[in-house]
């Protein structure tokens, strides 16, 4: 080895502020930084559709207007958070929609046809709908297949177990009447009551939801779990490649999918009593929608869990605002379209100034 | 280069090496099949404290093989793979990085969408606070990154910035600086210059020179041989999955490697045909005789 010739460079970097190779880069402006935040877009978006129903349709300005539009935002909004955690993981679930009604079909048959408390069926049915996500997640990272084919494989599977069980066990689409089992009250109360507020009723999937969404935030900003699942969405080599657990990463997250399925299917049943096991076809795709009018990337690696409240409060604020007004509101799902489109240009068009070096 | 006893080339050289000098990483004959394919085979590497190993190679020679398996992507299917002396089988990167071995990925080195800081303590972060309420230590972490990337001699004014509006240069040095700090003993260079140009390449060449001052081994895998031997301290040249050279800096000249690595025999047989063409000024071309080079096969043995 001491023969060998001197490498031809040898000098340490010069650790100076001069082109030691760190670029000392102007700091952009504040409103710049700001609106490179995913929720920005989506909270002006909030803000115009709701201004423009409180001048379009009076009754809008009631509270007890506001809490239906809330709770109408609540039962999608529930849905969307864990939905638009696994798009910033990089995966989306189509079974979402259908794995709400499996789940309150398994709660409300279970209870029914055993005769057991109903917190039984609530119990077994969170076990179903946690295994239908680990499921989905498993089989994603072992065929590797997108998650586009293995969730509409589910999507497709579960869509059939929840009819052909259904009339299997009950002889109708319908699961039966479960209000008059023991337990009932309680799991009510946690899923589907309500609160009075100033005179006005609201319903608790209100408080759900932004109690989840503080939650989901918590940890996708402040925690290693929520580091790991921008990483994973972000680039799932790098990620692996620097040690980040990437299989339990996205396993976990179509789980917590299942969770949310699980807690909206309860909120159905207890609120209906009843089951109707055709539901929950296309809701997936509102679930998709909110979350991606809430500035979550498609593809991954962006996004937030604050933004799909309000991607969540805007769908609830036109369904229920078009009502308000007065309009035909086989105009909703046209409307949403429209929406849809335009919170997409414009956090792409956020995105692109906000970044831009 | 005694303790590399199934060396490709004859020991030119008198042994100089010590104890301190012992290789970190050690590949003996090893090789790697998918399946039918062998893309690796009787490869033999030697990685020392404070030496840069350079691997050249053209597009498919077995370089990013050759790489996986010492990071632990991939498990070897032949040979020998020894670390500190002991022969080893990564279940996985981490086990490799527990070793002290890390990689970084010309194209996989960051997470371009997000934040400096959040990038730099990938896959380690910190934090405090008990569970349910552990969360990451953002103050410490920001200003762990701020130091090491000043030590490093990057200077940012704000980690928040997502690494993807960086330049290509400095995404290398920021995930070089990573694999500093998190305890690298072996640093795995994948390409870190291909895609930069001339004046971001020589930044990165200056954190490689760096990292040897520090005490590293540090593998260089690059298809410029002129970067590798601006700060390479070994050479081999792959070529088919196998090695083709393999020469300490003394034993070989930057127009010797240059020749090597753009296919050498070949590329003599490709000037003829080029002559028989016509129009083609084939004079410049170096001839098959000119590539006397010290070694040229595994089984040559001495040149």
């Amino acid at each position: 080895m001491s023969q060998q010739a001197a490498p031809a460079v040898t000098a340490p970097p010069d650790p100076g502020p001069g082109e030691g190779g760190g670029r000392r880069g102007v700091r952009r402006p504040l409103a710049l930084r700001l609106l490179a935040r995913p929720e920005v877009g989506v909270l002006l978006g909030a803000a115009a559709v709701l201004v423009f129903f409180l001048i379009a349709a009076p009754s809008v300005r009631q509270g007890s207007s506001m809490a239906t539009v809330l709770y109408q935002s609540s039962t999608i909004g529930i849905m969307a958070l864990p939905v638009a955690l696994l798009m910033i993981g990089g995966e989306f679930d189509l079974s979402a929609g259908v794995a709400v009604i499996t789940s309150a079909l398994t709660a409300s048959m279970l209870s029914y046809q055993l005769t057991v408390n109903v917190w039984t069926g609530v119990l077994v049915a969170l076990l179903v709908s946690l295994g239908i996500g680990a499921l989905n997640g498993w089989m994603l990272v072992r065929t590797r297949l997108p998650s586009f084919l293995v969730t509409l494989g589910t999507f497709l599977i579960l869509q059939g177990v929840n009819l052909a069980v259904t009339k299997q066990v009950t002889g109708n689409v319908a699961t039966d009447d479960i209000s008059d089992m023991d337990g009932f009250g309680q799991a009510k109360a946690l899923f589907a009551s309500s609160f009075g507020i100033g005179g006005v009723q609201v319903k608790i999937t209100v408080v759900w939801w932004l109690v989840f969404a503080a939650l989901a935030t918590w940890v996708l900003l402040r925690t290693k779990y929520g580091n790991w699942v921008f990483a994973v969405g972000g680039n799932q080599e790098s990620a692996r490649a620097v040690g980040v657990p990437v299989t339990f990463t996205k396993i976990t997250l179509f789980t917590l999918v299942g969770f949310g399925a699980w807690f909206t299917g309860m909120h159905q049943l207890f609120s209906f009593n009843t089951v109707q096991s055709g539901e929950g076809v296309g809701q997936e795709l509102i679930y998709i929608a909110a979350a991606v009018i809430g500035g979550c990337l498609l593809t991954g690696g962006h996004g937030s869990a604050i933004g799909p409240v309000f991607g969540a409060f805007m769908f609830g604020m036109v369904n229920q605002g078009i009502v308000y007004a007065g309009w035909n509101p086989d105009w909703f799902k046209a409307f949403l379209g429209v929406m849809l489109l335009g919170a997409v240009l414009i956090n792409l068009w956020v995105r692109r100034t906000a970044t831009r070096r | 280069m005694t303790t590399d006893k199934t060396g490709t080339h004859g020991a030119v050289l008198a042994d100089t090496g010590n104890e301190q000098d012992r290789p970190l990483v050690e590949l003996r004959g090893a090789g790697k099949s998918y399946g039918t394919v062998r893309a690796l085979h009787g490869v033999d590497l030697t990685v020392r404290p404070g030496r840069v190993t350079c691997v050249l190679g053209d597009n498919g020679a077995g370089k990013s093989t050759l790489i996986k398996i010492i990071s632990g992507l991939h498990r070897h299917t032949e040979g020998e793979f020894l670390v500190d002396g002991e022969p080893v089988r990564f279940a996985g990167p981490r086990e490799a990085l527990d070793r002290g071995i890390a990689a970084v990925y010309q194209d996989l080195a960051t997470v371009p969408l997000m934040p400096v800081w959040r990038n730099f303590f990938l896959g380690s972060e910190l934090t405090k606070g008990r569970w349910p309420l552990r969360r990451l230590d953002i103050a410490r972490m920001k200003r762990t990154a701020d130091e090491e990337l000043r030590a490093m001699g990057i200077v940012l004014d704000d980690l928040e910035q997502p690494v993807g509006t960086l330049s290509g240069g400095q995404r290398q040095c920021v995930a070089i600086a990573r694999a500093v700090h998190f305890g690298a003993r072996v640093l795995i260079l994948d390409e870190p210059t291909a895609a930069l140009g001339v004046k971001q390449s020589g930044v990165v060449l200056k954190y490689i020179a760096a990292a040897r001052e520090r005490g590293l081994g540090v593998i260089f895998i690059t298809h410029n041989p002129h970067h590798a031997y601006m700060v390479g301290d070994h050479f081999s040249v792959l070529r088919l999955g196998t090695l083709e050279l393999s020469a300490d800096r003394g034993e070989v000249s930057l127009t010797e490697l240059t020749d090597h690595m753009a296919g050498g025999a070949e590329l003599a047989a490709l000037k003829h045909e080029l002559a028989q063409v016509g129009g083609v000024d084939v004079a410049a071309l170096p001839e098959a005789d000119d590539l006397s080079a010290p070694v040229a096969a595994p089984s040559e043995g001495k040149s």
